[in-house]
């Protein structure tokens, strides 16, 4: 086996959850490796759409930003922004939205606002952007980010997008308004995470090389195992190659 | 139709007020820097500054001082990280200037208050916000009933600027307004406003916007003043015209971090300078000739004439 990063690792685990999808929401950085890797090898019919209005993108080059002019020559559709969020993502067309925040909670909730409080914030963080309706809206959720004890958190300081729409259906009845299930799975340098029944997050998988110690170590809570806790499939040759000749050559995400 | 082409200066003379609700429009793409520029240098003051996404150019008028309050959904610098002028002016910690009023909403809240606004309705309703703390951060953010069924959404106010400024490819001298590649909510923020300024790359005759009616974004109706300003959006992009210098935007995080950078940035690149022919003219052509990008045209398609 190859020698591979945590972040090519993270990247290679979350192509593979687009196995089979057809339209998925993209962001930029990481998600935006991760979803033309799947385009690349385990969803070549995938869709990708930016929230700067583009539909089934092409892109050329690794986009910088998420309105980078490579996501607009050669795509199917240049479209406005109210189009985007109003027709497709709101219409229902969107089968997977990728977020990622500065925290996360054993629910899928995120947080992208602040750390500290709302008013006199230690840190203010960008806010929603497209976060908030993607959340609500996708018919599911993949959240990428790496974990850590300020990452994975007890409580979150600001509830930017709602996290698993099992967490709230038995609680509250405002959660029957939400059309998506939220986060179905989070990817991290750590481990890919999944979602019971209830809604909480449940370890599904550990990177190679990582232990339970190291993983109950990086985050707040005490994490729940899978029964059939496994191993995650390290990067393949091709999924390497990939990253590394094509999607970011310069490593700029990856290294 | 009448000409509506005039310098930068005259139209944020005469255009723009010291406490006005301000939208310099475009997501990443057409960004009216030099518009933001001449705002500065004119001293503009208590303006209420709306976008989707702050951006470089919110960062730098913030600073200059002009702004005493920000409307947005997305507080970064795009691709890169933090706008730190404006975190300075947000942050419980944060030394020294003046604290900003800040309005928050979603991407398609943002949006959604234009087209309410466009439309003349009292309200957008979307189904955005539900299970999130940002109706408890904005109290406008509201929730309403359905008067068709018993399904609940949010509902945002309508946003009417007294002046939105978009940037674009190509217009009329009566203002008709062409745009392609990402067109964002450029369209909705102009309706929506009391005053439109339109800064082109090329001013083309009018048989040139008659030729491709689809491509009209803005008909010069409801545009007050033309500026014709090439590289008007840099360090922002015009699509088919130069590439964002993303350079820029990445050394653009150190400068905006350092108080002292930052003003000295301001007085050499904005005030230093008289308008943005110096502003290029100081960047130079090299710079410039690296963010061509190579060609990509259209197909043409046939109207038909009907007689």
């Amino acid at each position: 086996v190859a020698e591979f990063s945590a972040s090519e690792m993270m990247i290679a685990a979350a192509a593979r959850q687009l196995a089979g999808k057809r339209v998925c929401f993209v962001g930029v950085g990481l998600p935006n490796i991760a979803v033309n890797l799947a385009a690349r090898t385990v969803a070549p019919d995938l869709e990708l759409v930016y929230e700067a209005g583009v539909f089934g993108a092409r892109p050329a080059r690794l986009p910088l930003s998420i309105g980078d002019p490579t996501i607009v020559t050669g795509a199917t559709a240049s479209v406005s922004m109210f189009e985007l969020f109003a027709f497709y993502l709101q219409g229902g067309l969107i089968d997977v939205g990728f977020l990622g925040g500065a925290q996360i909670d054993r629910w899928g909730n995120l947080n992208t606002t602040v750390i500290g409080s709302y008013d006199a914030p230690a840190v203010r963080l960008p806010g929603s952007g497209g976060a908030c309706e993607i959340a609500i809206n996708a018919r599911e959720v993949f959240v990428i980010m790496r974990q850590g004890v300020r990452s994975f958190v007890d409580e979150l300081d600001f509830q930017t997008s709602p996290g698993a729409l099992a967490a709230r259906s038995s609680t509250d009845a405002s959660a029957g308004r939400r059309p998506g299930a939220g986060p179905t799975v989070v990817v991290t340098d750590l481990a890919v995470h999944r979602f019971d029944g209830s809604g909480e997050m449940v370890v599904a998988s550990l990177h190679p090389g990582v232990t339970r110690e190291q993983l109950r170590g990086a985050m707040a809570w005490e994490p729940r195992w899978a029964d059939a806790l496994g191993t995650t499939e390290p990067p393949s040759e091709v999924e390497l190659r990939l990253i590394r000749t094509e999607l970011d050559p310069a490593g700029v995400y990856t290294r | 139709m009448r000409s509506k082409v005039v310098p930068m200066r005259d139209a944020i003379r005469d255009l723009v007020r010291d406490g006005d609700t301000v939208a310099i429009e475009g997501f990443t793409h057409l960004i009216s820097f030099a518009a933001g520029h001449e705002i500065i240098r004119q001293g503009r003051r208590d303006l209420t500054l709306a976008r989707l996404t702050p951006d470089l150019v919110y960062d730098q008028m913030i600073a200059a001082g002009v702004a005493r309050k920000l409307l947005f959904s997305w507080l970064g610098n795009p691709g890169v990280g933090s706008l730190h002028a404006i975190r300075r002016r947000i942050e419980a910690d944060a030394p020294g200037p003046e604290r900003i009023e800040i309005e928050e909403y979603s991407h398609f809240g943002m949006v959604g208050r234009y087209t309410a606004g466009a439309s003349n309705l009292p309200f957008f309703p979307l189904r955005s916000y539900v299970d999130s703390d940002m109706p408890k951060a904005n109290p406008l953010i509201r929730q309403i009933a359905s008067p068709y069924g018993d399904d609940i959404v949010y509902a945002v106010p309508p946003l009417k600027p007294d002046v939105t400024i978009v940037h674009a490819q190509r217009a009329s001298a009566g203002g008709d307004t062409q745009v392609w590649g990402l067109v964002g909510c450029q369209k909705e923020a102009a309706f929506a406003a009391e005053r439109v300024i339109v800064v082109v790359e090329e001013l083309v005759d009018e048989s040139v916007i008659r030729a491709d009616p689809n491509r009209t974004l803005i008909p010069g109706l409801i545009v007050d003043a033309v500026v014709v300003e090439p590289w008007g959006a840099h360090p922002s992009y015009a699509q088919g015209f130069y590439d964002r210098d993303n350079t820029f935007y990445l050394e653009w995080d150190a400068v905006s971090r350092d108080p002292d950078r930052l003003d000295a940035w301001l007085s050499e690149w904005v005030l230093g300078v008289s308008g943005r022919a110096e502003y290029l003219e100081k960047l130079g052509a090299e710079r410039l000739a690296g963010l061509r990008p190579g060609a990509a045209p259209s197909g043409e398609v046939d109207y038909g004439a009907y007689r």
